[in-house]
């Protein structure tokens, strides 16, 4: 066991899955020598040569395009985008080729890749750096999209999303990057895509989240056992797409109330894919409605304003203690 | 137009080593008429020599004014530079992309445009917004984190500059394009890097200037690097102008470290925008000197003994070098200049210690014409936020 951060882990999981699987390559913008802006990548280029480990050309389009090409001839690439903002110069190739051709081809042909990226605020980021946009790719059929919140759950995730035979975007909160440190076994493990985790267990209110939101959200439910005596129960969904509607659903019909937390913009977020479904799912359980604490449907803001834009504890407590006394 | 690019490559040093990063600059060119584009070919500009000489024949004939306007600037840009990174270090500002080295690109690719005319420029490009009337106040507060940093000052018409690599190009071009249908005779100067010309975005950019004949002209501002990669994995060409030849737009490759080429191609490039002669593109060979930002360590990735050579090439010595051999300046009067725009710079950064204020109810604000209900239904939560935190 060593005690590894995100970035660490994350290396750890493309390093095992470059030796174990000769059909794994990595590209992307400054992945070799530099070993990638946040050294996911560091020394993955010297151990397994550049054929394995591309530095592109600085074209986003042209990374997942290719890396789809790729994919369709038998690869399984992960290819790195160096932060999310500039996937948006990738959505036509992810849109109609990473997302469709299984479909386009009636499964004649796998889109079995992965595309890495950096998201999220919380780093005195300039404009572009610091979005949360998974909405775009829970909102796109034939994609599946993960989001880690710690070392252990990145390295396992990772491994998985490289084996899964579906075109997966791996989703990792920046912020987290080297937030703090946890034990990551040395032999492989995976967590199943698809799969939520219930990280506290409670029976007054539900809280869902996912990614960096993860820490304000336990560290919310803490105070409000401490402080309050509210039991919250505490669900990082960890796959956001396809989403696992039943731990959620299974829980709020306990709790009978329900709180989102995420970085991203409320409308048509994930927040409110979860509120349907709770609502479809648990309505007559419910004794609140169902909350959203996001992002605001704003650009994310500079980076002088943004720690009042981001989710808070506070904020999460405010919320939770509101729904308790709800009539 | 010929059409056969190796005929025209401009001849170049090979390079010693592939993966080097080493960009060579172009040559001293053998013959220089008052117009130093050719529609029909590639040619190379370089008027000033690395010991700051010009040749018989040569000198395009600006007045010491213009010259001396163009040094100062220069010095005023790297005087900024400087200091930002000083700051930087303090923690007064975020991260930083320093231009050392590049200002003669700079000053050289918006020294011809006038207050009607456009610029868009790449996040490199401090040296460039000051002379185009940037206050370096307001470009502090930008790196420091404050919206207001973007906005453009009244009475400038530029884009504010582009993080997103390569997403500036396309709008410049629009904005050429509503030029010549407004029947002004006005020019738009984009600029970008080698590595954001592999964009897509960039390449239908000149596809579309060709094609409307938009006054606009494209200064690809070639310094080797994007971040950890060097031009030789970016591209497979030698020079990039050939890259415009293949869209039909007239392409020169520049030294990019003598000011006086980068006028005479700026200033060609734009009477032919406004003689409705269409764009151009100008590939200026410069090199990234220093760090990519402030967050980026080159040790990891470049010998930096690949640096040395172009310290001979410094944009402003071998500029002051030949400003003295024409009597227009002294030691004495370069540190005049120098202290002059060190003093400069230390009142921005005083002006905006005073001035740069947080203003987190804003963030609502600007992003429609007409704001909507969920909008001021969602502010007024954040305003709940603030008051709670005890936030003005
Ligand atoms: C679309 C996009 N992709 C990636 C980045 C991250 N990035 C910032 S600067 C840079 C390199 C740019 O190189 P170049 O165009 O040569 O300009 P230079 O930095 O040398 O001035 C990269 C990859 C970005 N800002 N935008
Ligand atoms: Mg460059």
């Amino acid at each position: 066991m060593a005690q590894l951060t995100m970035v660490e882990a994350l290396n750890k999981a493309l390093d095992e899955a470059l030796r174990e699987d000769e059909r794994v390559c990595l590209m992307g913008q400054d992945i070799g020598v530099n070993g990638g802006v946040f050294r996911v990548t560091k020394d993955l280029q010297s151990t397994h040569g550049t054929d394995r480990v591309m530095d592109t050309p600085l074209a986003e389009c042209g990374i997942i395009g290719t890396a789809v090409g790729m994919a369709v001839h038998g690869m399984r690439p992960v290819a790195e985008i160096q932060f999310s903002g500039f996937t948006m110069q990738a959505f036509d190739q992810i849109e109609q080729n990473m997302a469709r051709l299984h479909n386009r081809t009636q499964g004649r042909y796998t889109v079995s890749m992965v595309m890495r990226t950096p998201f999220g605020g919380g780093i005195r980021a300039v404009e572009h750096h610091s979005e949360s946009r998974e909405a775009y790719w829970v909102h796109t059929p034939g994609l599946k999209c993960v989001i880690p919140s710690g070392p252990r759950n990145a390295r396992a995730l990772l491994r998985a999303a490289i084996e899964c035979d579906d075109p997966v975007i791996f989703y990792e909160p920046k912020a987290v990057y080297r937030a703090f440190r946890e034990e990551v076994p040395d032999t492989p493990e995976t967590i199943e895509l698809g799969q939520a985790e219930v990280f506290r267990t409670g029976s007054d209110v539900t809280l869902v989240t996912y990614g960096a939101m993860v820490r304000p959200v336990k560290e919310a439910a803490e105070d409000l056992a401490d402080e309050h005596g509210i039991d919250a129960e505490c669900i990082d969904l960890l796959t956001v797409s396809p989403m696992d509607t039943d731990t959620v659903t299974e829980s709020v019909r306990r709790t009978g109330r329900c709180i989102i937390v995420h970085e991203g913009h409320r409308t048509c977020g994930v927040g409110a894919e979860v509120a349907a479904r709770v609502t479809e799912d648990a309505f007559e359980h419910l004794v609140a409605p169902v909350r959203r604490i996001t992002g605001f449907d704003v650009p994310f803001p500079y980076f002088q304003v943004e720690q009042h834009a981001l989710p808070e504890a506070d904020d999460i407590i405010e919320a939770v203690r509101d729904a308790m006394t709800w009539d | 137009m010929s059409i056969d690019p190796h005929a025209h490559t401009p001849p170049i040093e090979r390079r010693s080593s592939h993966e080097s990063g080493e960009v060579t600059p172009p040559p001293h060119a053998s013959a220089f008429s008052t117009r130093a584009i050719d529609p029909g070919r590639i040619e190379c500009l370089q008027i000033l020599d690395e010991h700051g000489n010009v040749e018989q024949g040569m000198d395009p004939g600006f007045t010491d004014e213009q010259l001396l306007d163009v040094h100062r600037a220069m010095v005023l840009s790297r005087a900024f530079d400087s200091r930002m990174l000083t700051m930087q270090r303090q923690g007064e500002m975020g991260t930083f992309a320093p231009n050392i080295g590049q200002e003669a690109c700079m000053i050289g690719q918006v020294w011809p445009l006038t207050k009607d005319d456009w610029f868009a420029p790449s996040y490199r490009s401090f040296g460039a917004q000051i002379w185009r009337g940037w206050s370096m106040e307001r470009l502090m507060k930008l790196w420091a984190g404050y919206h207001e940093g973007f906005v453009p000052p009244p009475d400038v018409n530029d884009y504010p500059f582009s993080i997103v690599i390569g997403a500036q190009v396309p709008p410049a071009v629009g904005t050429a394009m509503a030029m010549r249908r407004r029947k002004e005779a006005n020019c738009v100067v984009v600029n970008f890097g080698d590595g954001a010309f592999s964009q897509g975005a960039v390449a239908e950019s000149l596809n579309f200037a060709a094609v409307d004949n938009a006054p606009v002209i494209f200064v690809c501002e070639n310094n080797g690097w994007a971040i950890s990669t060097p031009l030789t994995k970016q591209t497979r060409v030698e020079s990039l102008a050939i890259r415009g030849m293949g869209y039909g737009v007239p392409s020169i490759r520049v030294d990019g470290n003598d000011i006086l080429a980068m006028m005479v191609a700026t200033r060609d490039a734009a009477d032919r925008a406004r003689n409705g002669e269409g764009p151009t593109l100008i590939e200026a060979v410069t090199y990234r000197m220093s760090l990519h930002t402030t967050a980026d360590d080159p040790t990891v990735y470049r010998d930096e003994a690949l640096v040395d050579p172009w310290q001979d090439r410094c944009p402003i010595r071998r500029f002051e070098a030949w400003l003295k051999r024409r009597g227009l300046l002294d030691g004495a009067a370069c540190d005049r200049i120098k202290a002059d725009c060190e003093a400069q710079v230390l009142a921005a950064r005083d002006a905006f210690r005073e001035s740069a204020e947080a203003k987190p109810r804003e963030i609502f604000d600007y992003l429609y014409v007409d704001t909507t209900v969920t909008l001021e239904r969602q502010k007024a939560e954040y305003f709940k936020r603030l008051d709670r935190k005890g936030v003005e």
